[in-house]
């Protein structure tokens, strides 16, 4: 039992509950399913995104450009809704996919190709890509009146009483755990952030496995172009503004180390569940929604402090490593 | 930061290169050389740039997040970050606001802003090197706190009436266009620059960017100097709160926003190694310039602050990957 409640998933999913439990003897609907589906929804791109960065920090980078990256293809994909209807949505998200998966692309070379430092990279794309948003749009908004109908109502159409959106959701974060568990790139992923020289002679690319995993979080991020502009109607240069770090938060809160190799799904997912719950329980208690910003930065802190307990407990030391200064 | 597998592999030459030959070939060279290009660009293209005045407002766009990246170069150098300096900036407007409502005057202001900035520094420097916890995340987590905390004090309003001397720190000329600010940069740069590169301090510092371990051993108090690099810094984001609080006259929460990104990219630009270990304050002061150059000239052509963050993103991205094209190139060839 102890052990269990050491693990990070079953903590977080804990306190999740507790939070919930809390907050609904405050206020009686908080913990009705109808409005946990919602807070599931709302939180569903997080989640998604927190996937995408959660394979990116275990091979030992960062990538804070998903939000832009998310803004660009989602910018694209309302313009060219707007300008040609007919296109069918399925192809335009497919669409999405690519183009993301193109920026991630740009990341991953720079990385892989030139060695150059994963948080230089990204800050530089983070405002290329936002600023490319504006010179693809001309600073102007799509809005609801100009996307057609299907573009709108695919994510809003509910099946099993849950909307179309969060079972994208579902769907994205149970191929990343089933890739992270039972394929050889998810173990790669691993084995790249735990140690690069002996994932080396262990016949890994390093260097190929980190693109990859840019690559992945770029399609994630435009997935999320889609559904953000189709869930909020509205596409602009402000989309998601912010959201890079909050992505890599719930990675954080979720027990992934900054550090590399350490990191589940279920963690980097709960992680943003808990933001999320958090963020929709501060209202309904009467606390200021201006509370957020600060009451998830000391999330992030106390979730960091535990991160590193946590490591330090795991392994055994044979030789002392660079990290002991 | 601490990645030793991709850091060891340092390259230890026979003998050294020809001082003057390395003197050219070095990054501030090429920063001087992309500077004075972005200058006669701008006096081509715009009519309104050589003007004594236009050439100090310039300086406005840069001397608030330069003095920052003074203090952020030490701790890159050292092999840590800082991504919560806007945040503080934030937190110490917006408690120097709280201040004026109270009736607080000019001096004890500064002293709130700066204190403010010294506080948030030490805090982060303490969970960093007091619980050993990697400062990227740590940081990330103070900047939603100092800014959450700015946002939960005022919310949508905002906070002004500072007083009208306090203005000057933000507004005022020393002598004819040479602006209060630009004087506090450059004196704080000189100090910068002895710091790093003429004291002992600055050797350790490089020391532990390099090597963390072999410095602890060779007797460099490793975490001590960490701390005071956060503390300083915090302190060098405080005051810039005061230089720019004074400069704007209001406080809103969302103040400096996004500020910690172009930081970063001016120490970085300015040829400092992200991974620790080398950088000069020389080069981050032309990074600085040149920042101040690109947005300025591209600010005359009417061009919107949201096309300039690409061109400064595309900047940081070249910069940093053409030396290391030309190298692959050079060793292809050889």
């Amino acid at each position: 039992m102890i052990r269990l409640l050491k693990q990070r998933e079953v903590m977080l999913l804990a306190i999740i509950a507790i939070i919930v439990a809390l907050v609904t003897t405050r206020s009686a609907g908080f913990g009705r399913p109808g409005n946990l589906t919602a807070i599931f929804n709302d939180t569903a791109v997080l989640m998604m995104l927190a996937c995408g960065q959660l394979v990116v920090i275990l091979t030992r980078s960062i990538d804070l450009s998903l939000a832009s990256n998310l803004a660009l293809t989602g910018m694209i994909a309302a313009m060219v809704n707007a300008a040609m209807p007919g296109i069918p949505v399925e192809v335009l998200i497919l669409g999405c996919i690519v183009v993301g998966g193109l920026l991630g692309m740009f990341n991953g070379l720079l990385v892989w190709k030139l060695n150059i430092p994963p948080i230089v990279v990204t800050l530089g794309t983070l405002t290329i890509y936002r600023g490319t948003v504006f010179l693809v749009s001309g600073g102007t908004w799509v809005n609801a009146v100009e996307m057609s109908d299907r573009f709108k109502s695919f994510t809003r159409a509910e099946f099993l009483s849950l909307p179309m959106l969060s079972w994208i959701a579902i769907l994205v974060i149970a191929l990343f755990a089933l890739m992270m568990l039972r394929t050889p790139l998810g173990r790669a992923f691993y084995a790249t952030g735990i140690n690069p020289t002996a994932a080396t002679y262990a016949g890994i690319d390093v260097g190929k496995t980190k693109f990859i995993a840019f690559t992945l979080a770029g399609m994630v991020a435009g997935l999320a172009g889609y559904l953000w502009v189709s869930r909020y109607v509205i596409a602009s240069v402000d989309v998601a503004r912010g959201l890079e770090l909050q992505v890599v938060a719930a990675c954080v809160i979720g027990g992934v180390s900054i550090a590399g190799g350490i990191g589940t799904v279920g963690g980097a997912v709960l992680g943003a569940l808990f933001l999320g719950v958090i963020n929709n329980a501060l209202p309904v208690i009467g606390v200021s929604p201006f509370w957020q910003m600060a009451i998830s930065g000391a999330a992030i802190i106390t979730a960091v402090i535990f991160n590193a307990r946590g490591e330090r407990r795991g392994g055994r030391i044979i030789l002392k490593t660079a990290e002991a200064g | 930061m601490t990645d030793a597998a991709e850091t060891t592999h340092r390259h230890i030459p026979d003998r050294l290169d020809n001082p003057i030959k390395s003197a050219v070939l070095s990054w501030e060279t090429l920063l001087v050389l992309v500077a004075v290009v972005i200058f006669i660009l701008n006096s081509l293209a715009s009519p309104y740039f050589l003007n004594a005045w236009s050439l100090s407002d310039l300086t406005f766009n840069f001397t608030e997040k330069a003095v920052i990246a003074l203090a952020m170069a030490l701790l890159i150098t050292s092999g840590e970050i800082d991504l919560s300096v806007a945040a503080i900036i934030a937190l110490a407007s917006t408690l120097m606001g709280m201040a004026v409502q109270w009736g607080v005057p000019t001096p004890g202001l500064v002293a709130i802003g700066i204190g403010v900035g010294l506080a948030c520094g030490a805090f982060n420097g303490a969970l960093v090197t007091g619980l050993k916890l990697p400062s990227i995340v740590v940081t990330i987590g103070t900047m939603s706190l100092f800014r959450g905390i700015s946002y939960a004090i005022l919310g949508d309003r905002a906070y002004g009436g500072y007083p009208s001397d306090f203005s000057f720190v933000g507004q005022g000329y020393v002598w004819w266009v040479i602006s209060f600010e630009l004087v506090l940069f450059v004196f704080a740069a000189v100090l910068f620059w002895f710091a790093l590169h003429r004291t002992n301090f600055g050797r350790q510092i490089f020391a532990i960017g390099n090597n963390a371990v072999a410095a602890q051993f060779s007797g460099v108090r490793v975490a001590r100097i960490k701390f005071v690099l956060f503390c300083l810094t915090g302190l060098m984001s405080g005051i810039a709160a005061v230089m720019l609080t004074a400069r704007l006259g209001s406080t809103r929460p969302s103040i400096a926003q996004g500020w910690e990104l172009e930081v970063i990219t001016m120490v970085v630009l300015g040829g400092v190694n992200i991974l620790g270990g080398a950088g000069s304050i020389t080069g981050v002061v032309l990074a600085a310039l040149i920042m101040g150059l690109v947005t300025f000239g591209l600010g005359l052509l009417n061009v919107p602050g949201i096309v300039m963050s690409i061109f400064i993103g595309g900047l940081l991205i070249t910069v940093i990957a053409l030396p290391i094209l030309y190298r692959m190139w050079r060793e292809r060839r050889a």
